[in-house]
């Protein structure tokens, strides 16, 4: 919950919220754009995500690094887990 | 492996670590917070405390959600979640957390109904896709997940989704630090500032630290480097007798903060007047609830709670170890009746809470079972 994951913006989508495809190591879930509507991503840009929303812009290299960092501290199935469950309408505990 | 060896900015934290070392008085003890849970699992899982000299000492601040969240809290949800029409549910870092009659876990095993969610829109995604049933979302965090809280609830409204609410445990960080301040049995020089929660807030709302506390305080980012580079930063302070916010994590962390986190926290949440954190006990204007436009998707005003109070297992220190007064070692439960696979209290089960991290480095390390990625 805690974790800031980095993911690559794929494709906008407004439904009608502004919404985001998002890669983050090769899987692809929406995340929301509502927190950035005063510095709107675009198609190729990095953003920060928490808990589903992504919260900040940041660069390709910060993202890298941001995702190395994740590693170490042995945070990354736990950061994939939540990023493959975005979308989904809860998960048995 | 070492970690010099493990980051391209090897020569830097190296360099990072003499000047902490040209810059600490020998003399003079250093009592060093850092506010947020993320530092204090960084800290331990790179070692850093043998990095710095032993007159600088690291102390764990208050800045891990699970932890600070008192027991009668999680009872007060999950007694909601026995409503045969209600689903519970919450980030899976809630799950093992144990309440006085269990975790979420045990009551999904006790035939309750208790979902993960991973981001609030999902709970309000259930919420849309049960029409019959009612999705009380329970909400835990500081500024970092309550934006994400707000605007769900936001689109909740515009849709007139009535078969959801909020359970809302959000926290804030300054009213926090305030209260550690003002502990009579805790003296402290300066703070690493939490890196994702000011992404949000800023770093404006910490002046006061600096301005009428004459304490420093670095907004730091979580890597080695960061939190060493935070660290000199601090002491240069010090030893300039100077007390000012800085920003180490400005390539993350706006001076303003997101205005439009900000601006969803307020169209939603009022401060309540008083709320009750375990180890810091009640904290005035500490906490947020749904203001009264929102109050048809207020889990506290939906149901009837009964705002129980409930007492930490005896033995457990979890609040002298939560205000750092007490290491989490020196708890007698600890690595005992209370470890990760068995948790007591809620430090040891989320990975930011202090006992956690002291276990899964630290602990493990002297026992022989971890090498650590610290310098030679």
């Amino acid at each position: 919950m805690c974790l800031a994951i980095p993911g690559r913006i794929v494709e906008l989508i407004t439904d009608p919220v502004p919404l985001a495809l998002v890669e983050v190591t090769g899987v692809r879930r929406r995340v929301d754009l509502g927190l950035l509507q005063d510095d709107m991503p675009k198609v190729g840009d990095w953003v920060l995500i928490h808990v589903g929303f992504a919260m900040s812009r940041i660069s390709e290299e910060q993202a890298t690094e941001q995702m190395r960092m994740i590693a170490m501290l042995g945070e990354d199935e736990a950061a994939m887990e939540e990023v493959r469950g975005y979308g989904l309408e809860g998960r048995e505990p | 492996m070492k970690f010099v060896d493990e980051f391209r900015d090897s020569d830097l934290i190296g360099r990072a670590r003499d000047e902490i070392r040209r810059l600490a008085d020998p003399a003079r003890h250093y009592r060093l917070m850092e506010v947020c849970g993320g530092h204090t699992h960084a800290i331990y899982r790179f070692g850093l405390k043998d990095v710095l000299p032993s007159n600088i000492e690291l102390i764990h601040g208050p800045g891990c959600p699970v932890c600070v969240l008192p027991m009668g809290r999680i009872d007060d949800g999950l007694e909601l979640a026995r409503r045969p029409d209600v689903i519970f549910a919450a980030f899976g870092d809630m799950m093992r957390v144990p309440g006085a009659h269990g975790s979420p876990l045990e009551h999904k095993a006790r035939g309750m109904d208790v979902r993960i969610v991973y981001s609030p829109t999902d709970a309000l995604k259930l919420a849309r896709s049960n029409p019959g049933r009612h999705v009380m979302f329970f909400a835990i965090g500081f500024e970092t997940t309550a934006p994400s809280t707000a605007l769900t609830l936001m689109r909740a409204k515009a849709e007139g989704i009535e078969n959801f609410s909020v359970f809302c445990n959000h926290v804030t960080i300054i009213p926090a630090i305030r209260a550690i301040l003002d502990s009579p049995d805790m003296r402290l020089d300066g703070f690493i500032g939490p890196g994702h929660v000011s992404t949000v807030i800023g770093c404006r709302p910490y002046e006061w630290i600096a301005r009428t506390e004459g304490k420093p305080i670095v907004v730091s980012g979580f890597e080695p480097l960061d939190l060493l580079q935070s660290i000199v930063m601090l002491l240069r302070q010090l030893r300039a007798r100077r007390a000012g916010v800085e920003n180490q994590y400005q390539r993350v962390v706006p001076w303003e903060g997101n205005r439009a986190a900000l601006a969803a926290m307020a169209e939603v949440f009022e401060l309540r007047p008083y709320f009750e954190w375990r180890g810091l006990g009640f904290i005035s204007q500490s906490a947020l609830r749904l203001r009264e436009a929102y109050a048809r998707w207020d889990a506290e005003r939906v149901f009837d709670v009964a705002g129980v109070r409930v007492t930490d297992p005896k033995a457990a220190q979890c609040g002298e170890v939560l205000k750092g007064v007490l290491k989490p070692a020196q708890c007698k439960l600890f690595g005992k009746e209370c470890t990760p696979e068995h948790p007591v209290g809620a430090l040891m089960v989320s990975s930011e809470g202090s006992c956690a991290a002291y276990y899964n480095y630290e602990h493990r390390k002297t026992a022989g079972q971890l090498r650590i990625l610290t310098p030679a």
